[in-house]
């Protein structure tokens, strides 16, 4: 039996060593400086880049995480603070369903929310969409983060006389503020790598665009008009595009589980 | 990241010392040595609860937006939407059988293939596997969760499906050929390659959460086992399984939500076929993967609004899905956020 498990151990880690195997094999050969700083060139050509890509990804991330990381970090402080409210029932349970919401449906929303009404695509629509998915995710490591923190840290603050408000955040928030970094990069991780929210809303384009109200390109939007165009040239570059997309990724998502494992050491 | 004591465990304590500390009336949470809470108190508790209730307010706006996109087609079509299986967008008929039907065995395929190798992994890692190993292929396992969709599909369309198409699907018709499933010429995209990349796809999220709810199962059942003389295995299929039954079940319906509602790689390996053929070598389409092919290039209102049923008929069976892994994972750990945290 416990042959036959460890058959299923390597069963489940061989996906990962080949996909990561097969990304730099057919990936890391059109990685370059110029693959990095030029704007792609027309189909048929050699050469060019995915900075346009990179620039909207950077953007479209960058502003999610300004909508959805304030406002999960603070959703996660109530549920932890007030955790018996109504409220916090409420939100958590909505939270963990938001949760498992396909993201497409999230795109289509987006779409009818933003697109539909501007009647144009545009970054910002899926800056939204993304937003939405962060939401549920910081708030739920938030809320465990604080849990963590001894309630005799609180009760001390307590009784020197802080405010309420006060021992929250100076003292809980605080404190467990390093797990909460890590939740936001997971959650940034995660939808960095999202492609069916913005299918319909950033849409993608070949420019370089800083206009975060017009159609943008993004990483993985490039990764699939890539790989499902016709040419040759292309499904090299969806290749290259892939294995940049997963070292932004894997980086962020282990970087932050580094960091908290090392935490969670220090604190015994 | 799971609390080891449960939180009511951590607060009880808590709360009777803040009581005993200021003679405060009892409450339900602890309360501010203060008799008075400052005014910081109200602006705080405020700020937190419009955060709060954000929440809640997204998850019913975005009902509202998909019910009034898809006004039209609910319109005209009704629930028989759900049972017809023309989908032609010219003619403006439009019906999402096969789209369901495709989901749901896509799904289904999937599970079949994840659950065991997940539940494998997930019970050696808790029960037998060296202490040393056992930290690491959790972490390595749940990096396959943080690959994002649309690389497991570029792997998937030029990498598993060239093998697919030349190895194992002639060899699943010469030796099953007998059987519907695998008759029938072989294209490359089809359903079973969708569901093959689907289940790598969920496989770490049915470990993860088994394994957090395995954890969850106290250790003096496992000891109490063990005690009686028990072999390790014995206390595995007697004792610690039965306990954590159904947040297994919980972890895999989680997983069932995710591969219902798994678009990009889905997309890139199906077929995109609005039909339903018994031979799992026959293209296929689902309804994640019909959004993701047709909303951008809709050109009419009512195609509009069929997707967007189609999106809010996919967005109300995963809620429906996700609440019930909730409820069977807060069985075995309630309150511990098992299954919560972002992978």
């Amino acid at each position: 039996m416990v042959g036959l498990m460890i058959g299923c151990v390597v069963l489940a880690v061989l996906p990962l060593l080949l996909i990561l195997g097969s990304l730099i094999i057919r990936g890391a050969g059109s990685l370059s400086v110029a693959f990095f700083t030029r704007p792609p060139v027309p189909a048929g050509e050699t050469g060019g880049g995915v900075v346009h890509a990179i620039v909207g990804t950077l953007m479209i991330v960058g502003a999610a995480s300004l909508i959805g990381i304030p406002l999960g970090i603070g959703a996660g402080i109530f549920c932890a603070e007030y955790p018996h409210n109504r409220v916090s029932w409420i939100s958590r349970f909505v939270a963990d369903v938001m949760n498992g919401t396909p993201s497409i449906v999230v795109g289509v929303f987006a779409w009818t929310w933003i697109v539909a009404r501007q009647k144009h695509f545009s970054g910002l629509a899926g800056s939204a969409a993304l937003a939405m998915l962060m939401v549920p995710m910081v708030m739920r490591t938030t809320e465990e983060m604080i849990k963590l923190v001894p309630n005799s840290l609180r009760e001390a603050a307590l009784a020197l006389g802080y405010p309420r408000w006060r021992t929250s955040l100076s003292i809980i928030v605080r404190t467990s503020l390093p797990g909460i970094v890590t939740g936001s990069l997971l959650a940034v991780a995660r939808v960095a790598g999202e492609t069916a929210p913005l299918l319909f809303t950033a849409l993608g384009s070949q420019y370089v665009s800083f206009n975060i109200n017009q159609p943008m390109a993004a990483l993985p939007l490039a990764v699939f008009t890539y790989a499902t165009g016709p040419y040759e040239e292309w499904h090299r570059n969806a290749w290259a595009t892939a294995l940049v997309l997963i070292i932004v990724v894997l980086v962020l998502s282990v970087g932050a589980r580094v960091a908290t494992r090392r935490r969670f050491q220090l604190n015994g | 990241m799971t609390s080891p004591e449960s939180p009511a465990a951590v607060e009880a304590p808590a709360l009777a010392s803040v009581r005993s500390a200021d003679g405060a009336e009892p409450s339900s949470r602890p309360v501010p040595v203060a008799d008075r809470p400052s005014p910081g108190d109200h602006v705080f508790k405020w700020a937190l609860t419009g955060a709060a209730l954000a929440v809640p307010t997204l998850l019913l706006f975005l009902l509202y937006e998909l019910s009034t996109g898809s006004r039209l087609a609910i319109d005209k079509f009704g629930l028989h939407f759900l049972v017809d299986s023309i989908w032609d967008p010219v003619a403006e008929q439009f019906g999402a059988y096969p789209l369901i039907f495709g989901t749901l065995l896509s799904s289904f395929l999937a599970l079949l293939f994840a659950v065991p190798l997940s539940l494998g992994v997930a019970i050696y890692l808790t029960e037998f596997a060296p202490r040393a190993l056992r930290q690491p292929v959790a972490f390595v396992i749940e990096l396959l969760a943080a690959i994002p969709s649309v690389v497991y599909g570029l792997w998937g369309v030029f990498v598993l499906m060239p093998v697919l198409k030349k190895v194992v699907f002639p060899v699943l018709r010469d030796g099953l050929g007998f059987l519907p499933f695998f008759q029938g010429p072989i294209y490359g995209p089809s359903m079973l390659a969708a569901s093959m990349i689907l289940s790598i796809m969920v496989m770490p999220f049915i470990m993860a959460v088994s394994r957090e709810v395995l954890l969850a199962v106290p250790g003096n059942q496992r000891e109490a086992a063990l005690a009686l003389g028990a072999t390790r295995w014995e206390a595995v299929w007697t004792t610690i399984l039965p306990y954590a039954r159904s947040g297994i079940m919980g972890a895999v319906v989680l997983g069932l939500g995710r591969a219902l509602g798994e678009t990009m790689a889905v997309t890139m390996l199906i077929g995109n076929r609005h039909e339903i053929a018994a031979s799992l070598f026959a293209p296929g389409y689902t309804m994640a993967a019909v959004i993701a092919n047709e909303f951008s290039e809709a050109a009419t209102d009512m195609h509009f609004s069929a997707l967007t049923y189609v999106a809010l008929a996919l967005f109300v069976v995963t809620v429906l899905v996700n609440a019930a892994a909730r409820l069977l994972i807060w069985r075995v750990a309630r309150g511990s956020g098992v299954g919560s945290k972002a992978l």
